[in-house]
């Protein structure tokens, strides 16, 4: 097990250094940001100065050479935009997704095996038919257009929830309503597919031959063994909410690590692009070991 | 004088029409089909038809309301915010949101596939190099980097499209490798070896038409995939620039009209839900209607579930 975390950590580690190398480079070709921050009649003076406060004047190759010193003394440099530690910035966006992700996933895992389950069991019943439909939609729903009409509905017209922000729990309602619509159809598929097959296997069979009962039979017997490839699922789906959702987090005004990414994209502040990158790679680094230890557990056969 | 025909096997029927009896067989992907085919359409001849109408100005009817048939057919499903009729925008448009995810499917398909069967079928080292690039590609935050060389390169729809196949290839090329690596072992492999068919044979012809429908049922998905995500990088305002239109565009341009005019923002949305519920159900069907074993449930006519 530890060879293979060891392992497993190396070759993340070799593509977070690509990465990075990658977007440090591609991100100052981008353009200087200087004229982005200082006003238009800023002399030039005022712009050499600026530029040389943040290192823009060196050759690519030093502000690259520099910028891993820093690194490696466990410095990531300062955001240009908000004039403090990037990590402090990046991490507290972090908190705020992280937040958003744990309460989505969980919802979704336990409302998609709850009803994906009921639906296997009866193929083609009313329930079944019900729920496939609806999870296809789901799944095949763009997310921002849900958005924009959920505030509709329920923010302009019925004045029920606000628009956007973040204060009281009424806040996490809608982004958390429509985070859960396409990972929930996807989910739902996925276990609905599990479960059949499991079913329809022998020692199913057998415990309904020796008279379990029905519920029993879908959440011991059935459950455990479907769930390895909903798993694999749903860590995909938590890896792209933590990898920012961009488009939902813009759309409500929410401070995640998705908005601080194309926020400071745009405006250039190169070293929160970079540390909000690596430490997502890390956090979906840690949830890729999750998941693979719960596969362990879950199927004992498993052995890494 | 006994008429024994009627009880006699039915003609057998051209391909065609059989995939088309296998097609009314599923109603909802029939539909799915149908529908489609009219999006393809209108993507085809939509600018020819309706190009100028679709861009000319009528400031008198800003924000037109829909379902009001005074102005002209057109004008049913209302009109933006410079008074040019949705519905001719919407058929507009079909034309980029199609043009980019079939390209971008097209492109990582052919390229993944390509890469997939030899880093399945050779033994030698590269074959690593090749999974080891997917397992890179896979690693990238595919939005953020889209992100990045959109802003860098000018967003074009060239580029685009070349963004969302890069990102794309690994789906193809992992599925492709695992199916090949299987297939490899299999006897009509070997008995083909045995009889001396060259590399290139073996490969196209005996490996490549096993591993083809899974291919088809993962491109049919991934076109909605890549839908989704052009449409959310035009919606961020990184992908297709005006005045080209795309769906996504359009759900971004009516985005500030909102509280007045829902209208704006609500039917390119619908075009896109709907194309892409489409390529779901027509995904499945395919699932069933290529797989030898399956199809008996199509070709019964009777319910097909499971």
């Amino acid at each position: 097990m530890n060879s293979f975390i060891g392992k497993r950590a190396l070759a993340s580690a070799v593509s977070l250094v690509g990465l990075v190398i990658l977007v440090f480079f591609l991100s100052r070709l981008t353009g200087d940001p200087t004229n982005l921050y200082l006003p238009l009649d800023a002399t030039t003076e005022m712009r050499d100065q600026f530029r040389e406060l943040h290192g823009f004047n060196d050759p690519l190759i030093v502000q690259f050479g520099r910028y891993v010193g820093d690194l490696l003394q466990g410095n990531f440099g300062d955001s240009i935009r908000q004039a403090r530690p990037a990590m402090d910035v990046v991490l507290e966006a972090f908190g705020w997704t992280l937040t958003l992700a744990v309460i989505t996933m969980s919802l979704v895992t336990a409302a998609a095996i709850v009803i994906g389950s009921l639906a296997a069991f009866k193929v083609g019943g009313v329930f079944d038919r019900i729920a496939t439909f609806f999870s296809l939609v789901g799944a095949s729903a763009p997310d921002f257009w849900i958005a924009i009409v959920a505030i509709v509905v329920f923010a302009v017209n019925l004045h029920w929830l606000p628009t956007s922000g973040t204060g009281s729990v009424w806040h996490w309602i809608l982004p958390v309503a429509v985070l859960f619509i396409r990972p929930f159809g996807l989910i739902l598929q996925v276990v609905r597919g599990s479960m059949i097959t499991v079913l329809g296997s022998a020692y199913v069979k057998t415990a309904r031959a020796k008279g379990v009962r029905t519920r029993p039979i879908i959440f011991v017997h059935g459950l455990r063994n479907a769930m390895l490839p909903v798993i694999t699922v749903i860590g995909d789906q938590a890896a792209a909410i933590l990898n920012g959702a961009v488009v939902i987090e813009t759309i409500f005004g929410f401070p995640g690590i998705g908005k601080l990414m194309i926020d400071s994209i745009l405006l250039r502040d190169f070293a929160v692009v970079l540390a909000a990158i690596m430490v997502s790679a890390l956090a979906i680094f840690l949830m890729n070991l999750l998941i693979d230890i719960a596969y362990a557990i879950l199927d004992p056969r498993i052995r890494y | 004088m006994t008429d024994t025909r009627t009880i006699s096997e039915p003609k057998p029927k051209g391909r065609a029409a059989q995939w088309l009896a296998m097609l009314w067989a599923d109603k909802f992907a029939f539909f799915a089909a149908l529908f489609l085919l009219i999006a393809v359409l209108c993507a085809i001849f939509g600018p020819m038809l309706l190009g100028d109408l679709a861009t000319k100005q009528n400031l008198r009817g800003r924000n037109a309301a829909p379902f009001d048939l005074e102005r002209g057919w057109v004008f049913f499903l209302g009109a933006d915010a410079l008074g040019r009729p949705l519905l001719a925008r919407i058929i507009v448009a079909a034309q980029n949101t199609l043009m980019v995810a079939a390209g971008a499917v097209f492109f990582s398909a052919i390229i993944g596939c390509g890469l997939g069967l030899v880093a399945g079928y050779s033994r030698k080292r590269s074959a690593q190099w090749i999974m080891r690039l997917g397992d890179v590609i896979m690693s990238f935050p595919s939005l953020l980097l889209a992100v990045i060389v959109l802003y860098m390169l000018e967003p074009s729809i060239a580029n685009i499209v070349l963004v969302l196949a890069i990102t794309r290839i690994p789906i193809y090329l992992r599925t492709t490798r695992a199916e090949t690596l299987e297939v490899r072992e299999r006897m009509f492999v070997q008995a083909a070896k045995v009889m001396g068919a060259s590399h290139k044979r073996i490969v196209f012809r005996h490996i490549l038409p096993v591993v083809f429908p899974t291919l088809v049922t993962i491109a049919t998905l991934d076109f909605a995939f890549v839908m989704l995500a052009e449409s959310s990088l035009s919606f961020l305002g990184i992908g297709i620039q005006a005045p080209d239109i795309t769906w996504g565009l359009m759900v971004s341009q009516g985005r500030p009209y909102l509280t007045n005019a829902w209208w704006l923002s609500f039917w390119p949305g619908l075009a896109i839900i709907l194309t892409t519920l489409s390529l779901n159900l027509l995904s499945n069907w395919l699932r069933i209607a290529l797989d030898p074993t399956q199809r008996w449930r199509l070709e019964m006519g009777g319910r097909k579930n499971g």
